[in-house]
């Protein structure tokens, strides 16, 4: 079964680590999804450019709108995903644990919705 | 059959229904991989028990028949549903095919499944809500409106907390199985805050007219026993004495008139001994394991408190020494106001009373009614009269449960002008 890891790291303790703190988190994350790769749990996964790049996209009385944002009010902020198989969420738990920003931010594991198309 | 004979197997279905109908849902459960169908099938083989053990007799093994039917009644269900819905006819074969009849249902790994019914319904992926109300309806039996009565909450506000976590447990493919040991002290901890929780609603109710509500208590209780029997681990055990040692005291916390009667001021003859004693050699059993946890911690005091005469003979050195093991073991403000009271005791009013205002001038506990009570006691004995008016007062403004009310007003009319 799929599920998306949705990682939310505060940006702005993430901006405040040194080089050396910086470099060994993104090492970490390597280290992570070369784990996933191997373990046959990784499907895909990205990081985010920060929130400032942003942007909203709706369409309102038939006009499309983008504006800059969302900004919510908020600590943490969408940071990255993974998209990772896992046999049931006591696996899919325990592959969000070894996250790196597990540590720091937030994981939110949410299984993915399978359509019938018959 | 004659009408008695009908009317004896009649019976022997009722009891199998009190004993086992908990073991087949769980096994069925596993079989089916579906709370709702299980449930349904349960329900379809009890049905059929009512029907066929007249006629045929009892079976040899009561149980094992009833997952037998139970399942073969869900295959049979989703069959003539998939001529609407041709996933259900994918499932039926899946459950049909030969490697899903394992011989030995009824023995090997029934055990298991109870264990797995306990630990899926208290998953930390549902909310502690609904961990409650999934394990009274599912491990324990009880109704829909049962439940809600006990929690005072509306019977379709329980039921949709059970819907919910039953969707959570399908969608979000939560399994059905025992953790593994490295996941397990976790876990556990879970499904022991679930008992505790169920047993304090029955303890001491959060609002309304009654103190306790004796039935979830047993539940509790219940509960303990069966989780001890298939998981015996030191806080397991540690849980179930703590629960036995309150328990014991409960003819003995109300008086007749159904006021609150304090710890010290209990009529201790009126303490149940045969709890005290099983709760007594349980906390023996946890702290020999030596992997022992607050629950066990709170068991050895509990059981401290029970095995003294009365409260002036009570080792308060020695409850003061395991409040200090259960201050670092589980730092909490709540442990620590006890932990003062027993200071109080040991050390006198002042000694306590300085700890008391320690924590509330850190901040903590200044909504707990508890520790303006206990603030306002220390200062009744000191004769600071005043004070102690103000602190009931404020304890009073915080507490909703009637028999705490009328004790707190009792306590303010008794005090000097």
């Amino acid at each position: 079964m799929k599920y998306l890891c949705l990682i939310y790291d505060e940006e702005k303790r993430l901006g405040g680590m040194s080089k050396n703190e910086s470099d060994a988190f993104t090492s970490e994350y390597f280290a992570f999804t070369e784990g996933i790769r191997k373990s046959g749990h990784y499907l895909g996964g990205e990081a985010l450019q920060p929130v400032q790049t942003a942007t909203t996209v709706r369409i309102r009385n038939g006009k499309v709108s983008a504006t800059d944002g969302p900004f919510a009010e908020t600590k943490e902020q969408l940071g990255g995903f993974y998209l990772i198989n896992a046999r049931d969420l006591n696996d899919a738990i325990q592959v969000a644990s070894k996250i790196p920003s597990a540590r720091l931010g937030t994981v939110e594991v949410r299984p993915i919705q399978e359509f019938n198309q018959q | 059959m004659s009408e008695d004979a009908a009317e004896r197997v009649r019976e022997t279905v009722d009891a199998v229904y009190r004993s086992d109908s908990r073991r087949v849902l769980a096994t069925l459960i596993r079989l089916l991989g579906d709370f709702d169908l299980a449930e349904e099938a349960l329900h379809d083989a009890f049905a059929a028990a009512v029907e066929r053990w007249p006629r045929h007799g009892v079976p040899a093994k009561p149980r094992a028949w009833l997952v037998s039917a139970g399942r073969f009644k869900a295959i049979d269900a989703m069959r003539r549903r998939a001529r609407f819905d041709a996933s259900q006819a994918e499932l039926a074969e899946r459950l049909d095919a030969p490697s899903s009849d394992p011989a030995g249902w009824e023995d090997e790994g029934v055990e298991d499944d109870r264990l797995r019914l306990i630990f899926t319904c208290c998953h930390p992926a549902l909310p502690p809500d609904a961990q409650v109300a999934l394990t009274l309806r599912e491990v324990c039996g009880l109704t829909t409106e049962e439940i809600a009565h006990a929690f005072l909450t509306a019977p379709p506000t329980v039921a949709q907390r059970i819907v919910r976590a039953k969707t959570k447990i399908r969608d979000a493919r939560i399994p059905y199985q025992v953790p593994s040991r490295a996941e397990l002290p976790d876990r556990l901890d879970t499904v022991l805050h679930v008992v505790y929780l169920v047993f304090n609603e029955g303890y001491s109710a959060s609002s309304g007219a009654s103190l306790t509500r004796h039935d979830l208590s047993g539940e509790a209780i219940r509960l303990g026993r069966l989780l001890i029997e298939l998981l015996p681990e030191p806080e397991a055990v540690g849980l179930l004495a703590l629960m036995l040692l309150h328990e014991s005291r409960r003819a003995a916390r109300t008086s007749p008139a159904g006021e609150l009667v304090l710890l010290g001021d209990q009529d201790r003859s009126r303490w149940n001994r045969d709890q005290i004693a099983e709760g007594a050699a349980l906390v023996e059993r946890a702290l020999s394991s030596r992997r022992f946890g607050p629950f066990t911690l709170q068991a050895a005091i509990a059981a401290v408190h029970a095995e003294a005469p009365g409260a002036a003979a009570t080792d308060w050195a020695q409850i003061v020494g395991l409040y200090d093991v259960l201050v670092r073991a589980d730092p909490s403000p709540v442990v620590e106001l006890n932990r003062a009271a027993a200071v109080a005791m040991r050390d006198g009013p002042s000694a306590g009373l300085g700890l008391i205002d320690a924590i509330l001038a850190r901040g903590d506990l200044g909504d707990y009614h508890l520790a303006h009570s206990a603030r306002a006691d220390l200062c009744r004995r000191l004769g600071r009269t005043a004070e102690a008016r103000a602190s009931y007062e404020r304890a009073l403004g915080l507490t909703r449960q009637a028999p705490e009310r009328r004790f707190l007003e009792r306590r303010l009319g008794e005090l000097p002008d």
